[in-house]
């Protein structure tokens, strides 16, 4: 556990065990999930802030460290601020994550 | 040796997709369907993500180790000499950190992942890691050696914490060997991780 008063991600200087080295090429829906927040950030949008994007990842808590991978938080955090900001709704966004279910399962070769 | 370490291929797309999957198609059609981005700016901006590598941060070491005026601005201010050649740094801040016989610089973002993706890419996994943002900043001669980097107790060793709107790049001690060699030749030498500072450049092949 972390000591009072340190978020989960403030991590600096607790102990931790070795660097583990092996990399991943990324997964081409982890570089969308980037370039939408690159995209929502940008100067022609602003409709998030990379601090924003932090604090959204910061609030998941400590189990999404752990359970989570890199990029699913991110996308936790994007689709969190974007539903506070109003600029999705929960209605929508269950009825578009059904559909595209609906879609993978009939056809698991399509694209997504 | 290399610095290249074997990359795990993404997963195949066999099993059914997960739910933050799922999320991210649902999320990124709605938003096109509101007009707020559309398919092509995705693309584009996946696209120019694949094209940035540790290849234009080499570029601009190479020029500092070979051009000391271009080296000075680059020190003075990252952002407007990475400018001059072409890379832009949007809106964060470049700080670059230079290495020397008696002090070593190395970065990390403790708080998340920072990173000068414009000169490097998207980050390694481990630099995302707790191990590497938790002890870097506490024990970082140990970490150091992890990666096969041994730096001398009579030397410093300066940890830099990035920031959301702040990033620092690590500008490496020119390898000795390379007197008269040009800014390509050199470049080859530069690698991503002696631009984050966990190793040294390449060495020269030697005769």
């Amino acid at each position: 556990m972390s000591e009072p008063g340190r978020g989960v991600h403030d991590m600096g200087g607790l102990p931790a065990g070795p660097v583990d080295r092996s990399e991943h090429d990324y997964a081409l829906w982890e570089k969308r999930v980037d370039a939408l927040l690159v995209l929502l950030s940008d100067k022609e949008r602003r409709l998030l802030r990379v601090d924003e994007l932090r604090r959204g990842i910061e609030q998941l808590g400590e189990a999404a460290y752990e359970d989570m991978t890199y990029y699913e938080r991110w996308i936790a955090s994007v689709t969190g601020n974007l539903l506070e900001k109003g600029i999705l709704t929960s209605d929508e966004l269950g009825r578009k994550m059904a559909e595209v279910e609906g879609r993978a399962a009939a056809d698991p070769d399509g694209g997504s | 040796m290399s610095h290249d370490h074997d990359h795990a291929p993404p997963p195949d797309q066999d099993g059914p997709l997960s739910y933050y999957q799922v999320m991210e198609t649902a999320v990124r059609e709605l938003l096109i369907e509101k007009g707020i981005l559309t398919a092509d700016q995705v693309r584009a901006t996946v696209e120019a993500m694949d094209a940035r590598s540790p290849a234009i941060g080499a570029r601009v070491v190479a020029r500092a180790w070979t051009d000391p005026a271009f080296k000075d601005r680059l020190l003075a201010d990252g952002s407007a000499a990475c400018a001059e050649l072409g890379v832009d740094m949007g809106p964060t801040h470049l700080v670059v950190v230079e290495n020397s016989p008696q002090v070593h610089n190395v970065i990390v973002c403790t708080l998340c992942s920072c990173y000068p993706r414009f000169l490097l890419g998207l980050p390694p996994d481990w630099y995302k890691a707790r191990a590497y943002r938790s002890r870097v900043v506490r024990e970082p001669r140990t970490v150091l050696r992890e990666f096969g980097t041994e730096i001398p107790e009579d030397v410093e060793l300066r940890v830099h914490d990035s920031t959301a709107d702040m990033r620092y790049m690590v500008l490496p001690l020119r390898p000795a060997g390379t007197e008269g060699w040009d800014e390509a030749r050199l470049a080859e030498l530069v690698t991503r991780d002696c631009m984050i500072g966990v190793t040294a450049p390449k060495s020269p092949p030697s005769h």
